[in-house]
């Protein structure tokens, strides 16, 4: 792929005039994907995918294109100069933009991570015997992922993993599930097997009949997995510094009126552990750590050079999208064994589904339980709960209602597959919360 | 640029012992324009072109999506397809045969009088810069943009078994949005709802005075929700418009009703569902005035279409008659799965995933009622209209919606605006309440670009059309 991308670009940037820029973006993947219900298999296949994007710049004006990268040289070079023709001459006729950022070449870059991942071949047998006796459910998907990005100055990106991913769900008879995500590089199949080993042991508790909870506000423990929803919501509506300028973030009352999360709450886009490229689509490159809310207070939002050229500051280097793209929560002073002890009487809630803004001024999300959530009576798990919403704001569960914080982090594989399969993932502590509102 | 192949060519090209070979090309191109606060932010053109080679091997299918449109291309994706279902086959869910890939030919051609090119981009952007100008009605306008998105499909399915359809769709979205903000105070209104105004049709659509004459409106209710006070808290009738019943119906009928999730197949992403198989025929899913239909006949609608991805024949069903349950979303493997009878709806966000039971145009039937019937007979309520919040369960039970525009209804009138107006309620219970139906006059065509489903997972179009409905007793209220 690499080479593709290399000759391709190559080929195009020598077709752009010297008054002209051309920034290219790469993105493609090898993926095997076997899809299981019953523990057995519904779907299987396997795709090759590649784009290219074109950013053309001249004139003061910007045009986008995109073709899909068939492997065949001279098909693509073609559908490159046929898009390298057709911007040309929309340039000419489209608004000036007067934010538009010029590429430059601040470096290069290139990261290829050497992996011992599972042969597409060997996958079902590797895969389905642990599953045997179960109500199994999800996604296995598997191989290369690729990024690349250069631009007309010279500036070169590339960026390649492999990586395998089994998102599951373990169903009782009941109907009650389990949840697990067993993620990495390396493939190690007695880990795999302890893995969904661990994650049957878990099923015994949600055998229990599940008891019906009131409308009402909780003493909640939240899981990390649940807690990397609430901090996806900062993706949408949140964090970006072109939504605050534009009167659609819920981090609005931090910025005009002061207000705080809790000193326990910090927060910052983290690209150290590699989850994802530093580069983003323009390829820019992100500094190893900054930190956005420090202590409950808002130090940094996301700040993309577009955003920084409209609003007079400095950018960041986020997407232009300005979303997180490795986040890392601060972790806290408790420790796992005592979470029970100190929820004492109250929810926990592993997982939380389909998560949007019910008031997004107020910071107010709403959701619902889902998996493995419980009701809690003097410290001890009762029953699971049955399926409840919730309906409250970021400012009193990050904020006055936080009580405290995990002592460990958890990483959360970014596992979209929408178009083509993410990287990233979210690292962050399980909360413990004085009250949290369940509306229906 | 459209690579031209010859599809048939390319089968013949295929050498494996499998029981059928299909293959499914899609090509794509979206073209988005947007003007955001005076400038362009969006002018672009992304295609993707690409082959989905399906075989069937002992009972089991198995896919290989490439670029790669050659011969030697499209015999490696057979042959690694074949390995593929061939290893997975000793596992599978159901061991399917030819029965779920009937052979069909036909041809489907969405309808259009103007082509994409039949404006240019600079027109276009000026359209849109003026309806931005329009939008601005005041300096409390924080942000205002207007964007359309212009796409352009061509799919072509054949197989082994005689199957050769071909369907070229030309489609539309659109919207307008105006922000007003007063420091952390911040209302926004949009044309429809967050992209709800999505049809087949071609760039006729942009009527000039229409479209100034609706941004103008945008901006002053934006402005107008600013000062308004919050919806009321408490049970009471809801009239609802048809751009937010549109939303209302897909994720409380639609998603149920698919006929993969109530099979299991979904309950590790999307989830499973509250509908049973054996509560078609039975269930009352809701009052007497309820008529649901899967339509892919009606002209312009989004998901409009003659074959769904696995090239089944589609046509107009209903899925619910006056309040009962008859018939699911499942296309030809879910029927053959669960033996019930289904639709056509099996179908794929493009070349590189396999279809899936989805929605596609899942509409409301018209009543009997004016839109001044439902409102006059409403003593104490709220009239909503376009969607901006939403969620619900796993199992499409317990649904939460958000408007982005209220109207109070004291003794039969509409009176003041009022802000973040919110609802929720239970699925089936909801729809028994349901006590008015509004006719044809109140009937609108939306739709959503953005419907998520599936592992590995697709965003696909659907269309939704529904006349303005009363519901009683509704848990209402509003924002912090």
């Amino acid at each position: 792929m690499e080479m593709i991308f290399n000759s391709l670009s190559e080929a195009l940037f020598s077709c752009i005039d010297d008054h002209e820029h051309l920034v290219i973006s790469f993105d493609g993947e090898n993926s095997q994907f076997i899809r299981f219900n019953n523990a057995s298999i519904r779907q299987t296949g396997l795709v090759d995918d590649a784009a290219i994007e074109l950013k053309y710049i001249a004139n003061g004006r910007t045009c986008n294109g995109a073709f899909t990268v068939s492997g065949n040289q001279s098909v693509d070079l073609e559908r490159g100069k046929s898009e390298i023709a057709r911007m040309r001459l929309e340039a000419k006729e489209i608004p000036e933009d007067p934010f538009l950022v010029l590429p430059q070449n601040s470096g290069s870059s290139h990261e290829i991570k050497s992996v011992n991942g599972l042969p597409f071949k060997d996958a079902v047998d590797a895969l389905i015997p642990v599953m045997q006796g179960m109500d199994f459910v999800g996604i296995w998907v598997n191989g290369k992922m690729f990024r690349g990005n250069a631009n007309s100055l010279g500036q070169k990106h590339w960026f390649e993993t492999e990586s395998h991913c089994l998102d599951y769900s373990l169903v009782t008879p009941s109907h009650q599930m389990v949840k697990g995500c067993y993620a990495g590089n390396n493939w190690n199949q007695n880990e795999y097997e302890k893995y969904v080993e661990n994650s049957k042991n878990k099923l015994a508790i949600m055998e229990r009949k599940p008891v019906k909870i009131d409308t009402g506000e909780y003493k909640t423990w939240f899981e990390a997995a649940a807690v990397a929803d609430f901090l996806g919501m900062f993706s949408w509506n949140g964090i970006s510094e072109a939504s605050l300028r534009q009167g659609c973030s819920g981090f609005g009352r931090m910025r005009h009126e002061d207000v705080r999360l809790s000193p326990k709450f910090s927060i910052a886009e983290d690209f150290s552990p590699g989850f994802c490229p530093k580069f983003n689509s323009e390829g820019e490159v992100s500094q190893d750590s900054l930190l956005l809310i420090k202590k409950g207070e808002l130090e940094n939002t996301l700040v993309s050079s577009r955003s920084a050229k409209e609003y007079n500051l400095n950018s960041n280097y986020a997407e232009s999208g300005e979303y997180l793209r490795s986040p890392k929560m601060a972790s806290g002073s408790l420790n796992h064994d005592n979470v029970l002890k100190q929820l004492d009487k109250g929810l926990y809630l592993s997982n939380i589904h389909y998560l949007n803004w019910s008031d997004n001024p107020g910071g107010r999300i709403t959701g619902l339980t889902r998996y493995a959530c419980f009701w809690v009576e003097q410290g001890e798990i009762v029953a699971p709960i049955e399926t409840m919403r919730f309906d409250d704001s970021f400012y009193r569960f990050f904020g006055d209602q936080l009580v405290e914080v995990e002592d460990k982090l958890t990483v959360i594989p970014e596992t979209s597959t929408y178009g083509k399969r993410s990287l990233g993932a979210t690292t962050c502590p399980g909360i413990l919360v004085n009250s949290f509102a369940l509306t229906l | 640029m459209k690579l031209n192949i010859n599809l048939q060519e390319l089968l013949g090209a295929i050498d494996v012992p499998a029981d059928w070979v299909g293959m499914r090309e899609v090509y794509e191109a979206h073209t988005p324009r947007m003007i955001r606060d005076g400038v362009p932010v969006a002018n672009g053109r992304y295609a993707t072109h690409g082959v989905m080679v399906e075989v069937l091997v002992d009972g089991q299918f198995g896919y290989y999506g490439t670029p790669n449109m050659t011969n030697e291309g499209i015999a490696d994706a057979a042959v690694r397809a074949y390995r593929q279902a061939k290893m997975a086959s000793k596992y599978s869910v159901f061991s399917f045969d030819l029965k779920a890939r009937p052979p069909f030919k036909g041809e489907y051609h969405s309808p259009y009088s103007k082509d994409r090119e039949s404006l240019s981009a600079g027109s276009l952007n000026q359209l849109l810069l003026s309806a931005y100008n329009n939008l601005k009605v005041s300096d409390k306008i924080v942000s205002a943009s207007s964007l359309c998105q212009i796409i352009e499909t061509s799919s072509r399915f054949i197989s082994s078994n005689g199957s050769d359809i071909n369907q070229e769709f030309l489609m539309l979205e659109f919207d307008l949005s105006a922000t007003a903000a007063d420091g952390s105070n911040q209302q926004t209104r949009t044309f429809g709802g967050m992209r709800g105004t999505c049809r087949q049709m071609g760039v006729e659509f942009f009527d000039k005075y229409e479209i100034l004459s609706n941004a103008n409106r945008i901006g002053e209710q934006a402005l107008e929700l600013l000062t308004a006070v919050e919806c009321p808290s408490g049970e009471m009738d809801v009239v609802i418009a048809p751009d937010q019943m549109m939303l209302q119906i897909h994720e409380s009928i639609g998603h149920a009703l698919e006929v993969d999730r109530i099979l299991g197949d979904e309950r590790n992403y999307a989830g499973w569902s509250f509908v049973k198989l054996d509560d078609f025929g039975k269930l009352k899913y809701g009052s007497d005035l309820m008529n649901i239909t899967f339509d892919p006949t009606l002209e312009s609608e989004f998901a409009s279409y003659a074959f769904d991805d696995g090239g089944l024949k589609a046509s107009k069903e209903y899925l619910i008659k006056e309040g009962t349950l008859l018939r699911g979303l499942g296309g030809q493997e879910s029927q053959i799965r669960s033996g019930l009878d289904g639709v056509a709806n099996f179908r794929s966000s493009g070349w590189n995933r396999a279809p899936i039971d989805r929605m596609a145009n899942i509409n409301l039937e018209p009543g009997m009622s004016s839109f001044d019937d439902l409102i006059g007979s409403v003593e104490n309520g709220i009239y909503m209209e376009s969607n901006k919040s939403w969620s619900i369960d796993d199992y499409r039970n317990k649904f939460q919606f958000g408007c982005e525009y209220g109207r109070l209804i004291e003794n039969g009138r509409l009176t003041q605006v009022v802000k973040n107006p919110n609802y929720r309620g239970i699925s089936i219970p909801f729809w028994n309440s349901l006590k008015g139906v509004g006719n044809a006059d109140t009937f609108g065509i939306y739709g959503t670009p953005n419907c998520g489903k599936g592992e590995p997972n697709q965003v696909i179009r659907v269309g939704h059309a529904s006349p303005a409905c009363l519901f009683g007793n509704i848990q209402v209220f509003g924002g912090v």
